[in-house]
């Protein structure tokens, strides 16, 4: 048996989010959630060392850090500094998504009816701003039909249907990368910018991924889903014994 | 310059359908001594401006809140401030939901008397349709792109908290993160300003870049040891986190809600401080 084979499912979570910063370069790799968070710290980490990456607070350290702990500032980046980087566009975030549909429109903000919600969530956030003026990215730890859903109830992140009523202008740096989930991986270049599955995590068959799914998923041309790729040696013990010794990730996904 | 006064004299400068803005963020470094005595006034129908956390919590409950301007309220560790989902949920707030940079360039605009301040931040979302406020304008430029037109959120009063003031109003804050304190006491005809401490003129210390608030801003200063509780304060951010669950525990149930609500906020606020006191002893 090789190092490989042994990844837990949460290890090539981190990975797959990790590949959605691969050729970034030098801008700020913005995380939400375990496997994200990791995700940024070893695509840096690895292959893309010119990212910049934060404590989870205001400060960019000046070396990827293991999560909870502390590091040595190369800069600073309290919430306003973020807001007007959205702005400047050199930022690549990974957000969470209670609903996202098949175009990537994403919701935060409330289940049902905004005016009288059945569940209000955190509200918009980010959200909006994020998704039209920087590349976005999604990190779910839990797919399933509640999550994957028809419609979202608010849009809070904006999808590719919008593009229309947004116009040439209002679009032009609408830019939705990839949704990393505990099942698999899925861009939008289906049809008309919709969802697609483009590789399902070992272990996972592409009828689990299509049934966690409440909307039809476009695949890749030939109808062929490759699996995900497995974490190298290297990237294993960046994972275990740099970046996340507690295994805060099996946390996140237990599979 | 900031007059030496007290939460009490603070809050009673307060009216009836006021627009206050409150400062920190989530929960973190809020001004929780006058947010509390704001809870214990005979207020009602204010408007509040807040990057929503605890405080706002607190205010729904006590009824108090007309209408909320804010980008979101969360407790950060603690994910949903359950008082806030609860007054949504029975819709006895009118809500003006923002997106996060919007609502910066909203205070930014009202800090520095413009009417707007325009940004994509919000076009395409579901912020355009359900926050009735926002509008759009064009560009005049070659361009003529089509942009949000974020309003000036102005405010008649804002509470802000700082680490450390001087009793003329100079603020200054140890974390690494000055939130948009600023920003709300500029935008603001009137900023009341609470610190955990107090000194005199001249040694409030630290890097000049940490002295965040001005006194040109402030009309009075107090000090409030504990004030924040049990938001977060200090150099290292701390929070009382096992009293943050506590809170968000008693808020979830509104049996568990009135216990709390009888032994922390019915008397005032050297009591509250006490009562945390005692409750973190019995913990031990």
């Amino acid at each position: 048996m090789t190092v490989t084979a042994e990844a837990s499912r949460a290890e090539v979570c981190v990975v797959a989010c990790a590949e959605a910063w691969r050729g970034d370069g030098e801008i700020l790799a913005a995380a939400m959630g375990t496997c994200s968070v990791l995700g940024a710290r070893l695509a840096r980490s690895t292959f893309e060392p010119g990212l910049l990456t934060t404590d989870g607070g205001a400060l960019l350290t000046s070396e990827p850090i293991p999560l909870g702990a502390a590091g040595e500032p190369e800069g600073w980046l309290p919430f306003r500094e973020h807001l007007w980087l959205v702005q400047n566009g050199r930022r690549h975030v990974m957000m969470g998504a209670s609903q996202i549909d098949r175009y990537g429109n994403s919701n935060i903000s409330a289940i049902g009816d905004w005016a009288q919600p059945k569940s209000q969530l955190l509200g918009m956030r980010g959200a909006p701003g994020n998704t039209i003026c920087n590349p976005t990215s999604y990190w779910i730890p839990r797919q399933s039909p509640r999550v994957f859903v028809e419609q979202v109830d608010i849009v809070s992140g904006v999808g590719y249907d919008k593009r229309t009523w947004l116009g040439l202008n209002g679009s032009r740096f609408l830019d939705l990368r990839r949704v990393v989930t505990d099942l698999g991986v899925y861009d939008f270049r289906g049809p008309e910018h919709q969802m697609r599955l483009v590789s399902v995590h070992p272990g996972v068959t592409v009828e689990q991924a299509k049934e966690a799914a409440g909307f039809e998923l476009a695949l890749p041309e030939g109808g062929d889903v490759p699996e995900t790729r497995q974490p190298t040696a290297e990237e294993l013990r960046v994972i275990r014994e740099v970046l996340d010794p507690r295994a805060l990730r099996d946390k996140e996904v237990t599979a | 310059m900031g007059e030496l006064t007290t939460p009490q004299e603070i809050v009673a400068e307060l009216r009836d359908g006021m627009t206050i803005g409150i400062g920190g963020w989530g929960s973190r470094r809020k001004p929780m001594a006058l947010v509390r005595e704001i809870y214990r006034s005979n207020l009602k129908d204010l408007t509040i401006v807040s990057c929503g956390g605890p405080d706002v919590g607190l205010l729904c409950t006590a009824g108090k809140v007309r209408k909320l301007i804010a980008p979101f309220v969360t407790m950060d560790s603690v994910a949903l401030e359950p008082h806030f989902r609860e007054a949504r949920k029975a819709r006895t707030i009118e809500f003006a939901e923002y997106d996060e940079g919007m609502f910066m360039f909203g205070l930014l605009a009202a800090a520095h008397r413009l009417p707007f301040m325009p940004t994509r931040a919000g076009l395409g979302s579901d912020v355009m349709t359900v926050n009735a406020d926002l509008q759009t304008v064009t560009s005049p430029y070659e361009d003529g792109e089509e942009l949000v037109a974020v309003p000036a959120l102005t405010a008649d009063v804002s509470l802000v908290h700082m680490d450390i003031a001087d009793t003329r109003g100079n603020g200054r804050y140890l974390g690494a993160d000055p939130y948009l304190d600023d920003l709300f006491a500029k935008a603001a005809a009137r900023t009341f300003l609470s610190a955990e401490e107090l000194t005199r003129p001249g040694e409030l210390g630290g890097p000049p870049q940490a002295l965040l608030v001005s006194r040109m801003h402030v009309t009075g200063v107090t000090e409030t040891p504990g004030g924040a509780h049990f938001t977060s304060i200090g150099s290292g951010g701390q929070r009382d986190e096992s009293f943050q669950r506590h809170y968000a525990k008693s808020a979830a149930d509104p049996e568990a809600w009135k216990a709390f609500e009888d032994r922390f906020l019915s008397g005032d606020e050297a009591t509250y401080q006490s009562e945390v006191h005692k409750w973190h002893e019995e913990q031990a």
